[in-house]
């Protein structure tokens, strides 16, 4: 098709509104397809072909959010409610042709209640959901791959309003009316942000999108290219003509191939529209867009790091300033926010920064989107707005703690943030709120541990992963990260001294003051908020020698209980080191001196009578 | 395990290093595209690269081992990547590896005597919602236990 004007793409979005069809919608995230997503989808087509059935539309969508149900499918009727089935295997979707299309009884056991309202179907949140989706609105609606359905659903209503109504004040003005804070976990107000590199004079200026979503634990950023790539290329667009750049880059992680293909999809389609390139809908206004892949560095988060990066080189940070938005990319004035950060951009331009300044709290604007998982009923993604409490979300949308065990911790921010104990459930989530009860926003990263969880281990493990990161660049963080974990590693094992905890307290405030980057300073919060927030659980392992969740290995002995065993075999037959000893009905033993402690014998044995101490 | 097989630029990885040549920081991005065509990025390649593009081999190795996911060594056929992101940690992952390399009696970071497996601690992969997981050629296998491995391994052997 021919470059279009702004009356083709008007009439794009007219036409392409919902049809008079059936649509079976399917989520074909990364996470659907790993549950087997493909295969439904092919069940579905099917089904239709034996039924002979007509005016039926089987396609893909991104993220539903509902992970821990997937493959997880939408049906929609006109004039009906939408349902939502989720576990559908091909047995389910072959049930759901037969009962729900054709005799028009719906399949019980398999239905889930839509968990959130969206931006495009409700003009104003009501709390009659526990969510609200302004970055996630079309994940689990559109096809991701056909830009057509992107239109129909408001899309690049933004960016025509940025090219035709408003001037590039007005586009910084509604930024900052919005009061969006920068969702890559410091909350740099945006306005801000595109105001530095606005007032600067430049020959070249560039937009970059930080996709390097390294938080471990942590995949909105993911799910919301792979759901909706056209609503980061508008937002960046739009941040190109407020800043006055005509060149972007989306950096993101290789290990994201769905990602990349649907953004490489999205750009292609948006070309051949002429919605990207040069002149876009007949104006002056033209943009360039690249993809450059990260590699693996969860430095790279950081600004200047990341701009070493996309140059080709080493992602170690430089201290700051000068900042990027002043001297960034190849030395140029650059904006670079994250991709949730941008996908609520379109919908500011759309709605208005006053709209978008209602949700949320005083200091905190619109919605945040968690990645809900570890020890948690119903895992995935939740999109609600910013207030919201902590227990609403862990209980609430969660579900609370699978398998009857009781919760212990929250832990956000990941490798930068810090864990939550029951005391703070009735925090309403905000940025300040966070930080002000020992821990912080984070990305978006909101795991959820049970009794079953050390928490010396977890803040051991959140240590080991910033020793890898460390770029070692500078001192604190390069010895800190690595004394601090071969302290807490020493504690884990039985040999901890209570001075310890005072040398982990000393060189973590060392590294909070005197690290270059953010990783460094950030590096130890999650120790420090461990022995706060679970004192006594350290202190046991320092005093007692004891791990009460079992898991410091070196604190643990496995013993066969004498009365409870009956010599059944199993366990001397599953040990990996041969170090249980008896014969058949005897009751056994465990050589103390051999044992690697692997627990095996615990999992095998029926009777109870392997017991942990 | 070093390789003595002999590597040449495939003419995909010398038409990509043309469509590049001129873009600034071009390296990553080529680096990337040349893993993708061995499966790691081989001593021979490298240097290969270097002269091409007229960059230091040591400002190439540099940015190599500088990145988790540029490997120097030839993984196995079958790649194995547990993900050990935190929710698959506290999920069981590290029970995963302990498992596979029983099974396949190699290490993390090996590759079995046949040169048919090589398990990888890999950072998350965004797939939290289905922990534990591993990446097999591309495929996900989610909410694992130690008693799936037996079956998913027997199945990749098939292949």
């Amino acid at each position: 098709m021919a470059t279009i004007t702004l009356t083709d793409l008007k009439k794009l979005r007219e036409d392409n509104k919902e049809s008079e069809n059936i649509h079976i919608i399917i989520g074909m995230g990364t996470c659907g397809i790993a549950a087997g997503a493909n295969k439904t989808f092919d069940a579905f087509l099917d089904e239709i072909k034996v039924n002979n059935l007509k005016n039926i539309t089987v396609k893909p969508t991104g993220c539903m959010g509902l992970c821990y149900v997937e493959p997880t499918i939408t049906v929609k009727t006109s004039g009906q409610p939408d349902i939502i089935y989720g576990n559908v295997n091909c047995e389910t979707a072959c049930k759901i042709i037969n009962e729900h299309i054709v005799e028009g009884k719906l399949v019980e056991g398999h239905i889930f209640e839509n968990p959130a309202a969206d931006i495009v179907n409700t003009e104003n949140y009501d709390s009659d959901y526990k969510q609200f989706r302004i970055v996630l609105r079309n994940c689990g609606v559109i096809d991701p791959e056909n830009i057509e359905e992107y239109i129909a659903r408001d899309g690049y209503i933004g960016l025509e309003k940025a090219l035709f109504e408003l001037s590039s004040d007005d586009i910084l003005n509604e930024v900052k009316k919005s009061g969006l804070r920068g969702r890559g976990g410091a909350g740099f107000p945006t306005g801000f942000k595109w105001e530095f590199t606005k007032q600067i004079e430049s020959d070249q200026k560039y937009i970059i999108c930080n996709a390097d979503e390294g938080d471990p634990g942590a995949y909105m950023d993911r799910a919301t290219l792979e759901g909706d790539p056209h609503s980061v290329i508008e937002a960046m667009m739009i941040a190109g003509k407020c800043v006055g750049a005509d060149k972007g880059v989306i950096y993101i992680r290789a290990e994201y191939p769905l990602a990349i293909e649907r953004l490489e999809i999205a750009m292609a389609q948006s070309k051949r529209l002429g919605l990207l390139g040069k002149n876009i809908l007949g104006t002056d206004f033209s943009f360039d867009l690249e993809i450059r892949l990260g590699a693996g560095a969860f430095v790279c988060g950081e600004e200047t790091a990341l701009l070493a990066s996309v140059e080709g080189n080493r992602g170690m940070p430089i201290p700051k300033p000068p900042f990027p938005a002043v001297k960034g990319l190849f030395g140029k004035p650059t904006v670079i926010n994250n991709v949730e950060t941008f996908a609520n951009i379109p919908v500011i331009i759309t709605k208005g920064g006053s709209w978008f300044a209602k949700i949320g709290t005083e200091k905190s604007k619109g919605t945040k989107v968690f990645a809900l998982t570890g020890k948690i009923k119903n895992s995935g993604l939740v999109e609600v707005p910013m207030g919201t409490t902590l227990h609403e979300i862990v209980f609430g949308i969660g579900g609370g703690i699978p398998n009857g065990k009781a919760f212990k911790a929250v832990q956000t921010g990941g490798p930068s943030g810090g864990v939550l104990t029951e005391a703070f459930l009735d925090t309403p989530i905000d940025f300040d709120s966070l930080v002000a009860v020992g821990s912080m926003m984070g990305s978006g990263g909101m795991i959820v541990m049970d009794e079953d969880d050390c928490m010396v281990d977890i803040a051991k493990f959140y240590l080991e992963f910033c020793v890898e990161e460390s770029c070692g660049k500078c001192a604190p963080c390069r010895i800190g990260t690595k004394k601090i974990y071969e302290l807490l590693d020493k504690i884990s094992q039985g040999k901890g001294e209570l001075s310890d905890l005072q040398k982990i307290k000393d060189m973590g405030a060392a590294m909070q003051k005197a690290s270059l980057c953010g990783l460094g300073q950030t590096a130890p919060n999650p120790v420090l908020s461990v022995i706060k927030a679970f004192e006594e659980e350290v202190l046991e392992h320092i005093n007692d020698k004891k791990c009460r969740a079992g898991k410091c290995k070196d604190l643990v002995t496995y013993t066969i209980d004498q009365e409870n065993c009956i010599g059944c075999t199993v366990c001397a037959r599953k040990c990996p080191v041969n170090c249980i000893e008896g014969a058949i009905k005897v009751a056994h033993k465990i050589d103390q001196s051999l044992c690697i402690k692997c627990g095996a014998c615990f999992e095998v044995c029926k009777f109870d009578a392997v017991i942990v101490s | 395990m070093q390789t003595t097989e002999e590597y040449k630029i495939t003419d995909a990885l010398a038409s990509f290093v043309e469509k590049w040549r001129e873009k600034p920081g071009n390296l990553i991005m080529i680096l990337h595209k040349a893993q993708s065509e061995y499966g790691f990025i081989p001593r021979k390649i490298a240097i290969e690269l270097g002269r091409i593009l007229d960059v230091p081999l040591a400002k190439i190795y540099g940015v190599i081992t500088f990145y988790n996911f540029f490997k120097l060594e030839k993984p196995g056929k079958h790649n194995i990547q547990v993900c050990t992101g935190t929710a698959c940690y506290l999920k069981g992952g590290i029970d995963i590896i302990e498992e596979l390399e029983i099974l396949l009696g190699t290490g993390v970071n090996t590759v079995t005597d046949d040169g048919l497996f090589s398990i990888e601690s890999v950072r998350c992969i965004g797939c939290c919602g289905l922990a534990p997981v591993l990446l097999i050629d591309g495929e996900i296998f989610g909410k694992l236990s130690k008693d799936d491995l037996p079956k998913i391994i027997a199945d990749i052997r098939d292949r």
